[in-house]
This record gives C-alpha cells, sequence and structure tokens, in this order.
C-alpha cells in the first residue's frame, strides 16, 4: 500500500467534501433550484469553477507545472448521451449526484443514505447487464469523434485533439474565459 | 459564519481543488467507486468476481467473471480487492469533509430538512416512506446513467470539461436535456 497516495486522497476527499457542502451542492434544494432554473447559485458555481480551474491547468502545463501525463480524458460515445439522459432523471428528481450525496451524508443528510443504496443497486445491475448490452446494443458503444478526445491540444499524446492547429492554451484559455464571463452574466434566476 | 459561501468564492474554491486533485495526483471521479463497492461486497459472496493470481514472473494479475469487471486488465477487481487505494479512501474522506464542513462553520442541516429537503415537502409531502422511494430510484436512475456513460458531475462533467474532453460535452449536454424538464414537472414550487 502508498501510503503517500493515502493520505493525498484523504486530504483532497476531505476538502472536495467539505468545498461541497460549503459552495451549497450538498443541498438538494440548490440543485433542483439550479435545475428549475428559479436559483442559478450553483450554475455560476460550476461554470466559474470548470473555466477557472482550465485556465490554470492549461497556463501550468504550458509551463510544465503540472505533468501532461495526470490529463485522463475519458471516451465519448454514443452512450455517454445517453447515460447522461438516464442520469438526468434521477438528477432532476433526487437533488444529488454520485459526489454530493455522500458529503451530504457527512452533513447530516438521512435521505442521502437511500440515494446511495440505490446507487449501489443502479452500479451493480450495469455491471451485470454490461455483458447483453455490449452483444445487443452495441450502437451505444460507438465513439464519436475519434472517442478519446479533447478540443484543446494537452500536450499528452495519447489524447488527439480536435482543434489541433492553434496553440492549446489559447483554445482552452478561450473556451475558459467563455465559461467564467457565463458565471458572471448569468442572472441569478430565469424563472419564478 | 453559519452560511455557505457566494457564487464567486464558491466558483473559485472548487476550481482551486479540482485543479488540485489533477495537480497532485488525478482528475477527481466518483460514481466508478460504487462499483467498487458493490464488488467489494459481492466478491466476498463469489470470489470468481474478483480473482487475483501472481504468473510466472511474480506479478500480481487480475481477473473476473464479469465481462465489466474484467475491463482493463481487471482493474476494477484490483481495486475491490485492494480496497484502501486512492479512490475509495477519497470517497470516505469526502464523507468526513461533509461532517466536518457542516460542524465548523456551517451551514447547519436543520432536523426536519436533514430527513425531507424543502422543496420535495412544499411540492410531494412529508411523507418519510416517499422520500425514501424518491431517493433510492434516483440513486439507482444515476448510477446506472452513470456507469453507461462512464462518469458522473465530477469525473465527465467538471473534470471533463476543465481538460476540454468531448465527453464532458456530450455527458452535460445528455443530462441538463432531461433533468431540467423532469424538476420543472417534478416540482412546481
Amino acid at each position: 500500500m502508498n501510503y503517500t497516495n493515502i493520505i493525498l486522497a484523504l486530504v483532497v476527499g476531505g476538502v472536495f467534501g467539505a468545498v461541497l457542502h460549503k459552495v451549497g451542492a450538498t443541498n438538494p434544494n440548490k440543485i433542483v433550484g439550479f435545475l428549475r432554473l428559479t436559483d442559478l447559485h450553483l450554475a455560476k458555481v460550476i461554470l466559474f469553477a470548470i473555466g477557472f480551474s482550465s485556465l490554470l491547468l492549461f497556463i501550468l502545463m504550458a509551463i510544465n507545472a503540472i505533468p501532461t501525463s495526470h490529463i485522463h480524458v475519458k471516451s465519448a460515445y454514443v452512450g455517454v448521451i445517453v447515460g447522461g439522459a438516464i442520469f438526468g432523471i434521477g438528477f432532476g428528481l433526487g437533488g444529488y449526484c454520485p459526489g454530493t450525496t455522500i458529503a451530504a451524508l457527512g452533513s447530516g443528510r438521512k435521505d442521502s443514505l437511500f440515494m446511495i443504496l440505490g446507487g449501489l443497486v443502479g452500479a451493480w445491475v450495469y455491471v451485470l447487464m454490461y455483458g447483453w448490452l455490449q452483444e445487443n446494443l452495441d450502437w451505444l458503444y460507438s465513439e464519436i469523434a475519434g472517442g478519446k478526445v479533447s478540443l484543446a491540444v494537452t500536450g499528452n499524446e495519447s489524447v488527439p485533439a480536435l482543434i489541433n492547429s492553434v496553440n492549446g492554451a489559447v483554445v482552452a484559455g478561450i473556451i475558459a474565459i467563455l465559461f467564467m464571463a457565463g458565471a458572471y452574466m448569468l442572472p441569478n434566476k430565469l424563472r419564478n | 459564519m453559519n452560511t455557505s459561501w457566494g457564487w464567486l468564492k464558491s466558483g473559485l474554491i472548487l476550481g482551486a481543488v479540482f485543479l488540485l486533485a489533477v495537480a497532485l495526483v488525478k482528475p477527481i471521479g466518483v460514481s466508478t467507486q460504487y462499483v467498487i463497492a458493490d464488488c467489494f461486497i459481492f466478491c466476498k459472496l463469489n470470489p470468481e468476481l474478483a480473482k487475483e493470481t501472481i504468473d510466472s514472473d511474480g506479478n500480481k494479475t487480475y481477473s473476473s467473471s464479469n465481462a465489466y469487471l474484467n475491463k482493463s486488465n481487471g482493474k476494477y477487481a484490483k481495486s475491490s480487492l485492494n480496497i484502501s487505494n486512492y479512490g475509495f479512501v477519497f470517497v470516505i474522506a469526502m464523507f468526513l469533509g461533509g461532517f466536518a464542513a457542516s460542524k465548523l462553520g456551517g451551514p447547519k442541516v436543520e432536523k426536519e430538512e436533514s430527513w425531507i429537503p424543502q422543496v420535495w415537502r412544499e411540492n410531494l409531502g412529508s411523507s418519510w416512506t416517499k422520500r425514501m422511494i424518491g431517493a433510492f430510484a434516483s440513486g439507482f436512475f444515476i448510477l446506472f446513467g452513470a456507469r453507461l456513460a462512464g462518469g458522473c458531475t465530477s469525473g465527465h462533467m467538471m473534470s471533463g470539461m476543465m481538460q476540454t474532453s468531448l465527453s464532458g460535452y456530450i455527458f452535460a449536454a445528455g443530462v441538463f436535456a432531461i433533468a431540467v424538464p423532469v424538476s420543472i414537472i417534478v416540482f412546481k414550487k
């Protein structure tokens, strides 16, 4: 066992759980408010967090302060959209995500325990169905635009970039600024 | 300071945490750990689900009778047999972080709220059974969907879009296309 990794997991995971609580993401009222477009606090937080972290990530990779081997891009395939839509049913109904529900349980929300139990069952049903899905609904696994790709050049050679004629930090920087500007311009609510 | 943070402070700090994770180890991702927890439980009942073998060179290799757990040289089987690994400890730590934050500084979760969130109570009533079933069903859909998609809010949406992964954008599109109308229909006020 690698103790450095365990300590890092405790520190980063602990901070992440605490921050999810402080930003309001462990609160299903806030999640539902975001999805109903009546309280866009979390939408602004998430847009800004993605833009800000992306901007710093690409700058730090450009100056070699973060190794590009830390990049882990997931594959894009039809199941990502279909799975996202199925995820959306539960997200819109329950007001939790797989991670926020765990921090929410820590913060004292008892209903999140049932969300976690449902999650364990849902994940297991997928594990059991995987072989069948691959055989019978193989279109779910067909890759989109090359699968494991990014928009901006990351410098990690295992990840091809869709926009590869422009410097990665510039592409990512423009996207990041759009996200942060979106967070800033988004009103506090779109519906009453 | 018994309050949550404003959006700008929240965005800066949440973004910093995602960046910290990539800088130190790898991007944050949570939903895989539900599979690891399942496998940890069920491989006790059926050892074929997660097997460790030592090859002629003395290297440990992992395999499973289940096609999903056997993926990528049995990486899920490996993690569930070595449960004190980075990803799983990370999730346990998230629970502790949520606990600490609610105790130190807050916001605290009030008693009534801790059983049924206010928005649910106002729209669907204060039946605990109904909320339990609703939360269970929502968890089922969320994790089934996340596994089909290969990630969730943290892995696909936050870490994914941070790296400008195509998968992150299409996952977000799928999620919000359904979650927004579902929430609007279920919760009228």
